[in-house]
């Protein structure tokens, strides 16, 4: 581990007795875990373990069936939107839109100048200008753009959901030094990922996700 | 402006320059509503007597059947790349989305009218014998009435498994008072025999009560899982 954060004195997200069912199936089976501010948690599993379930209950897309999910110390998850990004699988954005009249769309939403989507757009490593439409991008290009909506409210909370799928050796690194960068500043992070080779000495803790369990927390990758 | 109108107005132009570009909605729905009036005219040889009574009937279920594919498109939009989820998690409130929607499949269904009309007029020897004007308001009040339920509902049927399917069997049954008042309007003011002004206030009282009862419940229906 090569990063080390003194944590907030209180935690970022604390997660209690956390239950999600769909039908019969349960997706999360009574999660308890604290996560201290300013690190970077790297959320690791098999299919169905979790995590994406995880995930999108705290970003307040889905509700759990049982639990309660505190986030920057308040349980009523409407009043800190602002502070939580989300980027999911799917890349959230409009394919016949360029990324700059994507980010200008939501930067409405957030009630945020038009200047920060340049601004994003050029830390991700892509052109302001480029007129095509998101349906045009490659995948690397379309990732980074998420990411760059993701980043748009320079949120306390970063949930990241599978960011480096289909994407080239160096979007990938360029994603992760920007997402290290961020943690240094204090941002929060919760990364699902199964490429965890590229988080390997970035990452704070590893956090391994079984049958909607958490069954360990590492500081290093577990071999 | 307010967030609200900001946000309404930002979503619109963004749904205006999606459909712009894709047009989707307006050549699928222009293609039915054509469909309907050539299919129609070739089935019967009506007198203008006799056109001028079922005109109304005619018209408006042609526009409901073309409307619900312009509805349908509405939300697909937002389900293709889980877009919605971006606005979900988002501090927006739910209605400038839901305002958006209908205000946009609003424009959509009247620019189809405007460009069905003369085409009506022609195929059905149409020629009013009532006050014409009244038209408008009947088109516009009766537009809204299918759009505003239209719309929640296709928002309601996104998560349902066959959702082209779900539309119309929620929105025709609710749109029956409705469409009635809007077959009953454009008749009174085709035949010019009765008022239409009942008509056109039971329009304006529909349309008022199931705005606000969709307002009221979009936010449940946006954050539905």
């Amino acid at each position: 581990m090569s990063q080390t954060q003194s944590p907030a004195s209180l935690p970022a997200v604390v997660v209690a007795d956390l239950v999600k069912q769909f039908g019969r199936f349960a997706a999360l089976r009574g999660i308890n875990a604290e996560f201290a501010a300013g690190r970077l948690y790297t959320i690791i599993g098999g299919n169905g373990a979790g995590k994406t379930t995880l995930l999108r209950i705290l970003a307040g897309l889905a509700r759990p069936t049982r639990g309660t999910i505190s986030i920057l110390g308040t349980k009523n998850l409407n009043s800190i939107r602002r502070q939580i990004g989300y980027m999911a699988h799917p890349s959230l954005l409009y394919d016949e839109l360029s990324g700059m009249e994507n980010l200008r769309y939501f930067a409405k939403l957030y009630g945020i100048e038009d200047s920060r989507c340049a601004e994003i757009i050029c830390k991700v490593n892509l052109d302001p200008a480029l007129a095509r439409p998101i349906a045009q991008y490659s995948q690397g290009m379309r990732q980074r753009m998420s990411l760059a909506r993701t980043l748009l409210n320079d949120p306390q909370i970063l949930l990241l959901d599978e960011p480096f799928s289909n994407v080239d050796a160096q979007s990938a690194n360029l994603m992760v030094n920007l997402l290290s960068t961020l943690r240094n500043h204090g941002t929060t992070l919760f990364l699902v990922t199964h490429q965890v080779a590229l988080l390997d000495g970035i990452a704070d803790e590893f956090v391994a996700m079984e049958a909607g369990r958490i069954i360990s927390r590492t500081r290093e990758i577990n071999p | 402006m307010s967030s609200f109108t900001a946000i309404t107005l930002t979503t619109l132009a963004k749904d205006l320059r999606l459909e712009w570009r894709s047009k989707d909605a307006i050549n699928s729905m222009l293609f039915f509503a054509l469909l309907v009036v050539v299919i129609f005219s070739f089935s019967f040889d009506p007198t203008a007597e006799e056109s001028r009574r079922i005109a109304g009937g005619l018209v408006w279920v042609a526009f409901l059947f073309a409307a619900v594919v312009a509805l349908n498109q509405t939300w697909a939009r937002e389900m293709r790349n889980a877009v919605l989820d971006a606005y979900r998690v988002s501090p927006a409130p739910a209605n400038p989305l839901f305002l958006a929607k209908a205000l946009g499949n609003f424009i959509f269904v009247s620019i189809l009218q405007a460009l069905m009309a003369p085409l009506f007029t022609v195929f059905y020897n149409l020629r009013p014998l009532g006050p014409a004007w009244q038209l408008l308001p009947v088109a516009m009040l009766g537009t809204w009435a299918l759009v505003v339920n239209g719309t929640f509902f296709a928002a309601m049927s996104l998560h349902t498994r066959s959702r082209e399917v779900m539309l119309p069997l929620l929105l025709f049954p609710i749109a029956i008072p409705a469409l009635l008042a809007m077959v009953q309007a454009t008749n009174a003011i085709l035949l010019g025999q009765d008022s239409a002004k009942f008509w056109i206030v039971l329009l304006v009282t529909y349309d008022l009560v199931f705005t606000i009862a969709c307002l009221l419940l979009f936010e449940t229906v946006l954050h539905a899982e």
